[in-house]
């Protein structure tokens, strides 16, 4: 019986065996894991959602504007919640706000080249005042066609467009000085200077690199103050020095090889590329005596005026450009490992970070260090005039092996920094000073820029910290081959720092700025007051509203208010007519836009604000009866408010009329 | 001697009491008599319109017409202030009363005090009852072509205090110029009290020999 029962257990054994041994083959089949991601969402112990939680009616603590990138605009979110508020539109046109499509603001999208519609938009970065962000203005790169863009934080609304000449994509761009005296534009290509037609291969013979210094008044305005001409390197990034080193901005280089293809073989060649030191108070000097050359160079300048509603576009001829080898003290390079991406000065300004992105290491260089060597004459050599200083007579240290790939480095309060590594798709705290690591957290996936509200100013505000990620593959619901970007927000007020949220965001944020809601909240105009509007086909009122014929153009002065056009009808109006609705919005209410949109229109439609004026030009191809309508949601009668245009032939004698009511028709 | 001057400084009291009130009837040119404010969800902060001596105002240039554009939905007439006489006459029923107050205080009897009180009183409470009958004619006289109807409602606001109308809570209180207007008139009285309590009849006029019945009538009451 014994025997029986064991040969019974070894029979059992097999089977049992053979079973465990089948489904470790099907797991090892159909199963892989990735160790990096297996049983960790990137989250998250118990509370977090807490802390990202802002209740129904609650405002967010900070603002965060992030790049639209290829999309060319900003967007416009709330933290810590990540909602999104608005896209405001800045290099693309945009059918939802009629931008680029009204006559108003189509000559913000003017160049050298002519209307330009779209544009890669790449850094924001917020107006400062004693290296503080203020809340007055966000400045943003068009990337593609060389252009600096400002929004006005009291409306979020582009303000002014200037265009960059003698530059080939604008990169390392806007980055403002301590005071917003300028912003600067480094090219991202070396181009012939001027332009020309040569061979490619006559590169390191023709080819130049330029930086611009962008001047900005206490009221906005934006004008080209100077150029520098350097050689044809890719100037890839910049900061502009704060505290001690105030008056000095610095420019990332690559391709110091001066390659022209295969680039991303010839071009990362070189140990070593250069940071590009610019003391932008010599340049002033240099200018004040003189010494510069005025070159031939179109570039448009667009202003947006609030009281004309209305854009309009100057082209400019020449521009003023300083030479490094006639202007000794203006420039000079520091040797800095593996092409670096991001330069970031700490908060006191004493250490410019170069984030070598085809490194595993930081190379941070001071400032006082620098100075010393300028004063020493610790030159390793001069290039194109400009002295490179002695590598270790200006690195303050090096934060070894943090991870791979470094691009870009903010910093908190107290005294820390923030490296996103771009390779090892992680975000790495370090010390300033000691160098030491002490923290470092996996993004999702492959994080490019990274941002901490006022983490590139003199008073970083802390607390949350923004990776901008390039690369989300599983993170969403799939949307098809394109998947969204996506940021993700750390909190970083302890030693840890600790993943919180996920959230997408429009096109590709290359770089954000952040900043407390109570810097930009008290800025906000609800309308714009109505006695104020100087648009030239404005209506004050509907008793002012009419319409106008000139030879085949026709003027229409409408006006809006809850809930009806004056007019609401139109006869008259012919075949092969250039028809302008000039509408103007006589709400004066908060949050009370109207819109307008009329069948057929080959543009898009207007959305106008209270208190504003906007032209919509419609050509009808066809005689009938045109329907037009609100589109913005306005009160209870807004399905209500519409009216028709009576389309009649080619040489037809129906007089022009225009009514609303039962009012007799005034003709 | 001495004592005798600070009697005759005390005496000037009901006289700057009622310069005091005449004068505080001007704070209706600084600040609004009433406000009455709409609230509902989509106003958090409320529609607030202030009503002056002489002009209906709001907390935004815009809030006439703001409130104007609410009640066309339900027919209301729009409020149109050059067309409300008030607020062109009261200025001037003001400014006499100031210039009736200070000249009253010149002779400085509590007999005029008292009339002077007891008319600016029925004028206030007069113009109460006809700030009662616009709110009224407002909130009854509707358009027979509003888009919305709601047969026996009415838009009237409260004279004081709140009240539910449609989607709106309707407050209305007096604002500071009304509450001072109104302590200005009280002081009227208390000037008229304090003259006939704390001095003997003949002390108190300046012009001693110059006293009339009434006042003896006044005095013999108290």
């Amino acid at each position: 019986m014994k025997k029986f029962e064991l040969n019974i257990n070894q029979a059992h054994f097999g089977l049992f065996a053979m079973a465990i041994i089948g489904v470790l083959l099907l797991f090892g089949c159909g199963n892989q894991t990735n160790p990096y991601t297996s049983g960790d969402s990137g989250a998250l112990s118990s509370d977090v959602a807490s802390k990202v939680y802002v209740a129904p009616g609650e405002h967010d603590e900070f603002y965060a504007f992030m790049s639209g990138g290829f999309s060319g605009q900003i967007a416009v979110h709330g933290l810590p919640s990540g909602r999104l508020f608005k896209v405001i539109p800045v290099f693309s046109v945009d059918g939802e706000k009629g931008y680029g499509f009204n006559e108003e603001t189509k000559p913000l999208l003017e160049t050298s080249h002519g209307f330009v519609p779209w544009d890669d938009s790449h850094h924001p970065e917020l107006s400062q005042t004693n290296g503080e962000t203020d809340g007055r203005w966000i400045f943003i790169n068009g990337n593609n066609t060389p252009r600096i863009a400002r929004v006005d934080l009291s409306v979020f609304e582009t303000a002014q467009i200037i265009e960059i000449p003698n530059s080939g994509g604008n990169h390392s761009s806007p980055f403002t000085t301590e005071n917003t005296e300028y912003v600067v534009a480094g090219t991202r290509f070396g181009v012939p200077y001027p332009q020309k037609d040569v061979p490619i291969s006559s590169y390191a013979e023709n080819f130049k690199g330029m930086l611009t210094y962008v001047s900005v008044t206490d009221e906005g305005y934006m004008d080209i103050a100077f150029q520098i001409l350097l050689p044809a390197y890719d100037y890839d990034l910049a900061h502009s020095g704060k505290g001690n080193s105030h008056g000095w901005t610095f420019f990332t280089t690559y391709n110091t090889e001066e390659a022209s293809t295969l680039m991303e073989v010839t071009a990362s060649q070189n140990d070593k590329d250069y940071i590009a030191a610019v003391n932008w108070k010599k340049a002033e000097e240099y200018i004040k005596a003189g010494n510069f050359q005025e070159v031939p160079a179109k570039w448009a300048n667009n202003v947006y005026d609030e009281h004309t509603h209305m854009a309009t576009s100057t082209m400019n001829d020449k521009v003023k450009v300083l030479i490094p080898s006639e202007c000794p003290g203006l420039v000079y390079f520091l040797p800095t490992p593996k092409s670096p991406h991001g330069v970031d000065v700490d908060p006191t300004g004493e250490y410019i970070v170069g984030n070598g992105k085809l490194s595993a290491d930081l190379t941070v260089h001071s400032f006082t260090k620098m100075l010393k060597a300028i004063e020493n004459k610790s030159y390793e050599t001069e290039v194109a005039g400009v002295p490179v200083l002695k590598f270790d007579e200006v690195v303050a240290g090096v934060v070894q092996e943090a991870g791979l790939g470094p691009l870009h480095t903010e910093f908190d309060a107290k005294g820390n920094a923030y490296t996103s590594f771009f390779i090892s798709s992680e975000v790495v705290k370090w010390k300033v000073g000691s160098w030491e690591v002490l923290d470092r957290a996996p993004s999702y996936y492959s994080i490019g820029h990274l941002m901490i509200p006022g983490g590139d100013s003199k008073k970083p505000q802390g607390k949350y910290l923004v990776a901008m990620n390039k690369i989300t593959k599983d993170r969403y619901l799939p949307t098809g081959p394109e998947l969204c970007h996506s940021a993700q927000l750390y909190d970083i007020s302890g030693d840890k720092m600790q993943l919180l949220l996920d959230f997408p965001t429009m096109g590709e944020p290359h770089y954000a700025q952040g900043i407390s809601a109570d810097r930009i909240k008290p800025r906000q105009k609800k309308f714009y007051p109505i006695e104020e509007n100087k648009h030239p086909f404005r209506a004050m009122g509907e008793k002012d509203s009419r319409v106008e014929r000139e030879g085949n153009v026709v003027h229409v002065y409408m006006t809006t208010i809850r809930s009806h056009f004056a007019p609401d009808n139109i006869e008259g109006i012919k075949v092969g007519d250039k028809v302008y609705f000039h509408v103007t919005n006589l709400e004066q209410d908060w949050d009370v836009p109207h819109g307008f949109s009329i069948m057929g229109a080959n543009n898009a439609e207007l959305l106008i604000m209270g208190g504003q004026t906007e032209t919509l030009l419609w050509e009808p191809k066809s005689e009938g009866v045109i329907p037009f309508y609100c589109t913005d949601f306005c009160s209870a009668l807004h399905q209500e408010m519409q009216g028709y245009v009576r389309v009649s032939p080619r040489g037809s004698n129906i007089a022009l009329s225009w009514s609303l009511g039962e009012d007799e028709a005034v003709q | 001697m001495l004592f005798q001057k600070e009697q005759n400084h005390m005496k000037q009291l009901p006289r700057i009491l009622m310069i005091i009130a005449s004068l505080g009837l001007l704070t209706l040119f600084l600040f609004p008599m009433w406000r009455i404010t709409l609230y509902a969800p989509q106003y958090p902060t409320g529609v607030t319109m202030y009503i002056h001596i002489n002009k209906i105002g709001g907390d935004s240039p815009g809030t006439l017409q703001n409130v104007n554009i609410l009640n066309h939905y339900v027919g209301m007439k729009p409020i149109i202030p050059e067309a409300i006489p008030e607020l062109k006459f009261l200025p001037i029923v003001v400014i006499t009363f100031v210039v009736l107050g200070l000249i009253i205080a010149f002779f400085n009897r509590p007999k005029l005090f008292l009339t002077w009180a007891i008319l600016a009183s029925v004028l206030s409470l007069l113009g109460i009852y006809d700030f009662y009958l616009w709110e009224y004619d407002y909130g009854h006289t509707l358009s027979p072509d509003a888009p919305m109807k709601f047969p026996g409602a009415s838009f009237q606001p409260p004279l004081i205090g709140t009240k539910v109308i449609l989607n709106f809570v309707a407050e209305s209180f007096p604002h500071t110029g009304g509450i001072l207007a109104g302590i200005s008139i009280f002081l009227a009285y208390v000037a008229w009290f304090v003259g006939i309590k704390k001095y003997p009849k003949n002390e108190i006029s300046n012009s001693s020999d110059n006293i009339s019945a009434g006042d003896k009538l006044v005095h013999t009451n108290s």
